[in-house]
């Protein structure tokens, strides 16, 4: 399979925005290099940005590998993907608004209304609740790959509660701190101040008739893999980071426990699932969450963002249908390119991929994380074979992709600098007032030998992403 | 500021104050140890050390003996006990990281290494490069989590909490220390060739020998010594100043249910304002610091009460 190089063309030159980095990387020693590279790995350890895993030991926590070599988009390039992000964004949201008001669209018969309405991700709690601004995903994740000659495809929407963002802002405080020189060269569009613009969206969705909001974080805790990350917010942001015993419900108003007494919060940006929430309203086995949070967000007392039923939005099964929303609802032709997709619940579909198995991408309509996914290409035979007869099961609970050729980009492994795969995710926000995003992400890049899972539980490192202003 | 967060804040602040606490006392019993004494009465001294912390069964569930070894081994290194150096410095970490959001990075990573070094260190190793070492290596780590936090934090209620935290668990801390040193040394009443040595070590235990020297210029007398440690309100580990500084960040954090907890800390102040060291030698030593340590107690369970883990209550 031919690969798409970020910094090197076919013929072996070296791409125009990636010249400058080039230079520089040939004139810097080796011995700095690698002298910069462990001091990174210090600081990190040190500081503590770390994520724990999964199915480990508990309570084990890891780096997340960062790589030295920044991964560079051309301002023009980034103005075309910023342009379709806002476009796609803009769309999910009035969708996720019509699914749980009007539903127009299922009535056209442009999504299936089975494909929603059945969706265990689709929340009849929130059926004529009306949410500020009309905004559900205020924070969305939506990642990215360039394939083929280096077109962007949309792989995915995450509009639950994407995560990594804390990442791409360590990553350019590493980056500056560890080679200053770089920044002095190149103009790179700064990203700083996505904690300032965060806040400020989650300002403008308080409940009406609140002026000065009090904004909080809520955090399923210190064992959650994405803590360090929620402390991080919450603190460069300058708002408190609550679990849910900090919060309790009265009179349908949400309060927090402090030193002086209750005091009323207005705006949650909350880190916990749906399920998680309220035991009243969804698990009761939560101890997570926050006992009649969902009366008092019914209400109109408190905001939520993300609000509570986006996952119907970014399930697999609706992704193929986004570029038919974005013509449905903005009447305008979509500007970033959806995967193909085969859709197993279609008998044809099925048909086709339990065919080519070997060479597609199989995934699980609900899951996420890199987990309970086929690479055809790179699976062995009772692999495959396990996945046949999963398909044949159960087939509405999985899509297939072709696989794609992810582009890559050279990077620092142990054998020295050799290309890997990467993806890219910016976060982008919504407030009903205006969609923004900082300019690039965060990229991460599968640090193993031909592996196109980029995701951090699956070992996949980041690096820095640059926006050269022209 | 949110009572959980604060609720970390003090404990994180009484961990490594413990820890540090823990590594004096050891440090003088290590020291008191090496001066020519009976099998009998060394091993009395280091058992008085996990009689001290309540911890008899613990120890007798994990060692067959009492002996420096053991004492020093369960006190310092042992994870399974959760009083050791190494518990505390383990809790000093999992309350800053709770909360890491609410202290500066500084701080974050001086109680993170702090930890991460820790752990590396298996007992044999500490015991090989010398226990003084590790000991004194605990108190640098303490001060230099006291002086990030002078250094960097802003000084708002998150500073109060943790000050109180400290002052608290030092005042009880001190209060210990001389209450099972003054008994061994001075049994009594009777003064020994052997005592300028182990009043010596009491005093360095927390780092009052040259204050002692300045202050009264004269030989070393354990009324003076626990006059220094009790009453003296210039003295950083004395309990007057512990409970001066106990006071003040208290009204600092006032609420409106705290109004009996400044007072019991107002009375306990007040006790040791004006008192005079004839009459609590006079009363019973042991008595008073017992009182005084129940006050201690007392005291942290109002705050918890008060700020820390306050009942669900109306709006």
């Amino acid at each position: 399979m031919n690969f798409y190089n970020e910094m090197i063309d076919d013929n072996g030159g070296i791409r125009a925005h990636y010249q400058g980095y080039d230079r520089w990387l040939r004139e810097t020693p080796l011995e700095r290099i690698a002298r910069k590279r462990a001091e990174a790995d210090l600081a990190f350890h040190r500081v503590g940005i770390t994520f724990a895993v999964y199915g480990e030991e508990a309570g084990k926590e890891r780096l997340i590998p960062f790589d030295i070599i920044p991964r560079i988009i051309p301002g023009t390039e980034w103005r075309v993907l910023e342009a379709g992000l806002r476009q796609r964004v803009t769309a999910l949201n009035m969708f996720l608004h019509d699914v749980y008001h009007d539903q127009k669209i299922l009535k056209a018969g442009i999504v299936p209304a089975g494909q929603v309405l059945n969706n265990a991700q689709f929340r009849p709690v929130m059926q004529g609740v009306d949410v500020p601004g009309g905004i559900y995903a205020h924070i969305a994740g939506v990642d990215i790959v360039r394939a083929g000659a280096g077109e962007f495809y949309v792989l995915e929407d995450n509009l639950r509660v994407p995560s990594g963002v804390s990442y791409m802002l360590e990553d350019r405080k590493m980056m500056m701190r560890l080679f200053p020189e770089l920044f002095a060269k190149h103009k790179v569009a700064p990203v700083q101040h996505y904690p300032d613009m965060l806040l400020e969206k989650l300002r403008a969705v308080s409940p009406k008739g609140v002026n000065n909001p009090t904004v909080v974080v809520l955090t399923p805790g210190a064992y959650n893999s994405a803590y360090f990350e929620h402390t991080f917010l919450a603190q460069q942001m300058g708002v408190e980071l609550v679990e849910g015993r900090d919060l309790f419900v009265k009179d349908d108003e949400v309060f927090m426990r402090t030193t002086q007494g209750p005091q009323r919060v207005d705006v949650i940006y909350r880190r916990i699932d749906d399920d998680f929430l309220d035991p009243l309203a969804f698990r009761a086995d939560s101890a997570l969450g926050v006992p009649g949070i969902m009366k008092a967000y019914q209400a109109g007392n408190v905001t939520l963002a993300n609000a509570i039923g986006t996952g119907v939005a970014d399930d697999k099964s609706i992704y193929p249908y986004v570029p038919d929303m974005i013509r449905f609802y903005l009447d305008e032709e979509p500007k970033l390119n959806n995967v193909p997709t085969w859709m197993c619940r279609k008998p044809d579909d099925l048909a086709y991929v339990l065919d080519h198995l070997a060479e597609l991408v199989v995934k699980e309509v609900h899951g996420s994380g890199g987990y309970g996914m086929l690479v055809g290409p790179a699976a062995s035979k009772a692999e495959i074979e396990r996945f046949h007869q999963l398909l044949v099961a159960r087939p509405d609970g999985y899509i297939a992709q072709p696989t794609l050729a992810l582009s890559n980009c050279p990077t620092f492994v142990e054998q020295g600098i050799a290309p890997r795969h990467l993806d890219l995710r910016p976060f982008v926000l919504s407030s009903g007032e205006c969609v923004n995003m900082v300019p690039g992400g965060l990229t991460r890049v599968a640090l193993t030998e031909g592996s196109l899972v980029v995701n951090s539980s699956q070992g996949g490192g980041t690096k820095d992403t640059w926006i050269l202003e022209d | 500021m949110l009572s959980r967060t604060a609720d970390h804040l003090f404990w994180m602040s009484r961990y490594i104050e413990r820890a540090e606490s823990l590594a004096r006392l050891l440090d003088v019993t290590w020291q008191m140890s090496l001066v020519p004494q009976s099998l009998e009465a060394a091993n009395q001294n280091w058992n008085a050390i996990i009689a001290l912390n309540s911890l008899e069964e613990e120890f007798a569930a994990r060692y067959s003996a009492v002996n420096a070894e053991n004492v020093l081994r369960f006190m310092v290194g042992d994870t399974g006990n959760h009083a050791s150096i190494v518990s505390c410095l383990r809790l000093t970490r999992e309350n800053a990281h709770a909360v890491r959001g609410t202290i500066t990075s500084e701080m974050w990573e001086t109680m993170n290494s702090t930890w991460l070094e820790a752990r590396e260190r298996s007992f044999e190793q500490i015991a090989n490069a010398g226990v003084g070492e590790f000991f004194d290596w605990v108190k640098m780590r303490s001060s230099l989590s006291r002086g990030t936090t002078l250094g960097t934090l802003l000084q708002d209620e998150a500073y109060h909490f943790i000050r109180l935290g400290t002052l608290l668990e030092r005042a009880d801390n001190t209060a210990r220390i001389l209450d099972v040193k003054y008994h061994v040394l001075r049994p009594h009443g009777d003064e020994g060739a052997t005592d300028f040595y182990q009043w010596g070590a009491l005093l360095r235990s927390v780092s009052a020998f040259e204050v002692y020297r300045k202050a009264y210029r004269d030989v070393i007398t354990p009324e003076r010594v626990a006059e220094l440690l009790i009453l003296r309100n210039d003295m950083p580990r004395s309990l007057h100043f512990c409970l001066n500084g106990v006071v003040k960040n208290l009204e600092l954090i006032a609420n409106r249910q705290s109004g009996e907890t400044q007072r019991q800390a107002g009375l306990l102040h007040a006790q040791l304002h004006y008192a005079r060291i004839e009459d609590i030698l006079e009363r019973g030593l042991h008595e008073y610091l017992t009182d005084f340590m129940d006050g201690i107690y007392m005291l942290g369970d109002g705050i918890s009460k008060n700020f820390l883990v306050p009942m669900a209550e109306a709006a």
